[in-house]
């Protein structure tokens, strides 16, 4: 996911890099009354954890591992915002330093995997804990869910800067194939470590989960009634629902209609007159048997992203808004 | 600022009626402590681990608030206001030097108190110096502190806040980690400090070499305050807190008309 | 074990004295920046203007005297996007080319050959910029540059934290393998998530107990200058000097051939 310079055109890294900066600065600026003496040292640990997190890789399947990303996991410890922060740090931190990532890639890494996994994650967490219970089975069920579907939101968003940065011949529809799908798998990894990271803190330090601050303390230390293995399968079935709605769109068997366009040389044209000068990138259309239905996809998963992360803005303010009386 | 109080017949400190719980927490760590301690004597607070007195030695620099109570140092009662002031004339010394010393070097360290005051770069360097050598440690200046001994991280460690020039001293478990040549060391160099100072320990021992009077600190209130040796010669009342004397140690027999516990 | 300092750190930091590291730190991140921004713009059809690069780049290494072996050692971060880079030839479309009788797409090529081009001279930038400052002084840069101070403080924060995190959960790793936990199956990882979960709330309370003992002497979120100096007008210049080339053999590249 540490996307190297030049992996983006310069453009894609500009306009994520503009966007990265605004969100961040607002972040900085609610930060300002929710992040107290206690927060810093606790976003540091988050930071540092996720940091060395990242290092160690995790078994998916035979022969694929994947690293957590840990946007989701910082997201229900610190808040979004602050987790939003956490994860920019960490990326930014590898980049300068590790020259894991590169600097002028630093838009778009921040974006996908610091700003979608957070904001995202905590809309997914914030819906997941209304239907489980009010409990830390709840809380971590909720994490791990959360977590697992941030990973492929954090793809699909990739995949979608793509479209409009591609650097490489390789279409839309195969990049998101390919992203989403080997995302799902480490999805599972996260939700997993996420999830039973929060049981592990819930069942020390309750205080230190900004996802269960509603929840009273007693209720939490109890401990997680979830068994790994529940957690797991659910976390899989999850993942897999996303990864099969999400295929449906982007299922490639040309219909009827296209067929007959293709077979007169339609496709061709309409591609050239319906893209000349239009804002996707030359190389992320070309070869896609099916323009009309990659776009639909492209939209689809633009609206899911946007309506998910739009979701948990708006929850992190109202909660702030809440939280401010104390 | 020392010119306008009278030395030792001022209070320092005056911790009066205070409650701490924390959050979440079934019961409160401090409960009703009140406490005075005269401008320029040591005090040893006694108490097994959990009796909160490191709670205690955190209110005495505002890092906790009461809940109810005050908490005075030098005539200043601690609030948002007074804050600044009564950290930068309480220096506190935490148990673990390597939480204190976290910068790259020991000089780094050192200057960072005087820095975040906001002294420039001639006062800074020479509170630096002067704390080292008070500490005898002038030459751990260039040194990176995680290199260094347990002693040596210790000297280091008080040398921080001596160069904020603090009128007190509380020290938290001083003496964990430390071997006996160094404890001893140490003792001898608190000393020689004409602060006041609080001693936070369990190390009876060493609490006698250092403090003529003691505390005890049990269930969150003191339930004990004598001169140190008298404290000590009093294994069974020393037992009921929790406190025991190191195995085949005999606290010396000091005030005449007492005979040995 | 003693975590939590900065100074263990120092495995990224190559001791030296030499112009490279003399250069104050915000100056070196400036220019280190610039120059990756210079290299991406590069289009990746200007082979030349890439060369330029890399003889600057090689430059800086040896004025830095930092041995090529370490370098390189330490680009192995880029190699899972070269691997992806290397296939593109021949999962791209377009015009096909034959290379030693294989067909590749030329557009496949040339995208492989602009990833890894501006990979390794970023990357290559990055290590040379870690190896030649401390951390402490990479922190007073970015206090310096006007970072907000609470991003500084939470990266300075994170970096004491580091050590100690890292090195339990390696130890615990240890602990686990010798006991012949070999985690296959993905519930098999419980016990890996579990204590990392232990080693988050560790390394929290660590760091709580040091920002209070920051707190303590008058810390109030910015990290005091500590430092000598800040960045001397000619120490600017001579940060930017690979950025400027790069950026002059991009210029000449454009107005040489026309675009």
């Amino acid at each position: 996911m540490h996307a190297p310079d030049g992996f983006l055109s310069p453009g894609v890294a500009l306009a994520t890099g503009l966007i990265s900066i605004a969100v961040v600065g607002l972040c900085l600026r609610a930060s300002r009354h929710e992040l107290g003496d206690a927060q810093v040292p606790l976003a540091g640990a988050a930071a540092a954890f996720i940091f060395a997190a990242q290092m160690f890789n995790f078994p998916v399947a035979s022969g694929t591992t994947g690293h957590l990303l840990g946007g989701a996991l910082a997201a229900v410890l610190l808040g979004p915002r602050t987790g939003t922060l956490v994860v920019t740090v960490v990326v930014v931190v590898q980049a300068l330093l590790f020259a894991d990532g590169g600097i002028t890639a630093l838009g778009y890494n921040v974006l996908n995997m610091a700003i979608v996994p957070a904001f995202g994650g905590w809309a997914l967490f914030r819906l997941f804990r209304r239907v489980l219970p009010a409990n830390a089975g709840g809380v971590v069920g909720a994490t791990g869910l959360a977590a697992g579907g941030s990973v492929v939101l954090s793809a699909a968003a990739f995949s979608l800067e793509w479209l409009f940065g591609a650097t490489a011949p390789v279409p839309f529809d195969t990049v998101f194939g390919a992203m989403v799908g080997v995302h799902a798998l480490i999805g599972i990894g996260e939700g997993l470590i996420s999830g039973l990271a929060v049981a592990a803190v819930l069942a020390s330090r309750p205080d230190l989960v900004a996802g269960a601050a509603d929840l009273p303390a007693e209720s939490l230390r109890r401990g997680a009634p979830v068994t790994a293995r529940t957690f797991a399968i659910g976390a899989a079935l999850v993942v897999l629902v996303m990864a099969v709605v999400v295929s449906q769109f982007a299922a490639d068997d040309p219909d009827g209609l296209e067929r007959v366009a293709e077979d007169r040389g339609f496709v061709d044209e309409g591609r050239d007159h319906a893209l000349a000068g239009g804002p996707f990138a030359d190389y992320a259309t070309r070869g896609i048997d099916d323009e009309s239905l990659s776009l639909a996809v492209a939209g689809a998963t633009g609206a899911v992203l946007t309506l998910l992360v739009g979701y948990g803005v708006v929850s992190a303010v109202r909660r702030g808004r809440s939280g401010a009386v104390t | 600022m020392k010119a306008g109080e009278t030395a030792g017949s001022a209070d320092e400190i005056v911790v009066d009626d205070v409650r701490f719980g924390y959050p979440g927490a079934p019961r409160a760590v401090l409960d009703g402590l009140s406490l005075t301690v005269p401008a320029g004597e040591r005090l040893a607070v006694l108490g097994p681990n959990g009796s909160g007195k490191t709670t205690f030695a955190l209110h005495l620099n505002g890092l906790l608030t009461p809940e109810r109570g005050t908490v005075a140092v030098g005539g200043l009662t601690l609030g948002p206001d007074t804050l600044d002031e009564v950290r930068r004339r309480v220096g506190l010394v935490f148990q673990d030097p390597d939480d204190q010393l976290f910068l790259h070097t020991v000089a780094d360290d050192v200057a960072f108190g005087p820095a975040n005051l906001g002294w420039d770069r001639t006062s800074r360097d020479a509170a630096v110096a002067d704390a080292l050598a008070a500490v005898g440690a002038s030459d751990l200046a260039p040194r990176t502190s995680h290199h260094l001994s347990g002693g040596e991280k210790r000297r280091a460690a008080l040398a921080t806040v001596l160069s904020m020039a603090p009128r007190v001293l509380v020290l938290d478990e001083p003496t964990s980690g430390l071997d006996p040549r160094g404890r001893r060391e140490l003792a001898e160099l608190l000393d020689t400090r004409p602060e006041t100072q609080v001693i936070v320990t369990h190390d009876l021992p060493f609490a006698l070499a250092v403090c003529p009077r003691a505390v005890v600190l049990d269930e969150g209130r003191i339930v004990a305050d004598a001169p140190t040796v008298d404290l000590l010669r009093d294994a069974e009342r020393l037992g009921r807190h929790g406190l025991e004397l190191p195995y085949g140690y005999a606290p010396p027999a000091a005030t005449p008309g007492q005979a040995g516990g | 074990m003693s975590g939590g300092h900065l100074g263990n750190h120092a495995h990224l930091h190559v001791p030296g004295a030499t112009p490279v590291h003399r250069l104050a730190p915000e100056a070196a991140l400036v220019g280190l920046v610039a120059f990756a921004v210079a290299v991406a713009l590069t289009p990746r059809t200007y082979v030349a203007a890439f060369a330029v690069d890399a003889a600057v780049l090689a430059g800086v290494i040896a004025l830095a005297r930092l041995s090529p072996a370490l370098v390189l050692r330490r680009l192995v971060v880029i190699v899972p996007f070269l691997a992806v880079a290397a296939v593109l030839p021949f999962v791209g479309g377009g015009d096909q080319a034959s290379v030693a009788g294989v067909e590749v797409s030329r557009d496949g090529l040339w995208a492989a050959w602009g990833i890894v081009a501006k990979a390794v001279l970023g990357a290559t930038a990055s290590i040379v910029f870690s190896a030649t400052n401390r951390l402490p002084e990479v922190l007073t840069a970015l206090t310096r540059l006007r970072v907000p101070p609470t991003l500084a403080a939470i990266v300075s924060s994170m970096l004491r934290s580091l050590d100690l995190v890292a090195d339990q959960l390696r130890r615990m790793r240890t602990a686990m393998v010798a006991r012949a936990h070999d985690p296959r199956w993905l519930w098999q990882a419980r016990p890996i998530a579990t204590s990392m979960g232990t080693v988050f709330v560790r390394s929290y309370e660590r760091g709580e107990r040091t920002h209070a003992a920051m707190v303590a002497r008058g810390y109030s979120g910015t990290m005091p200058d500590l430092g000598d100096r800040g960045a001397t007008a000619a120490e600017w210049v001579a940060a930017l000097v690979p950025a400027a080339v790069a950026a002059a053999a991009l210029v000449v590249h454009l107005t040489g051939t026309g675009g």
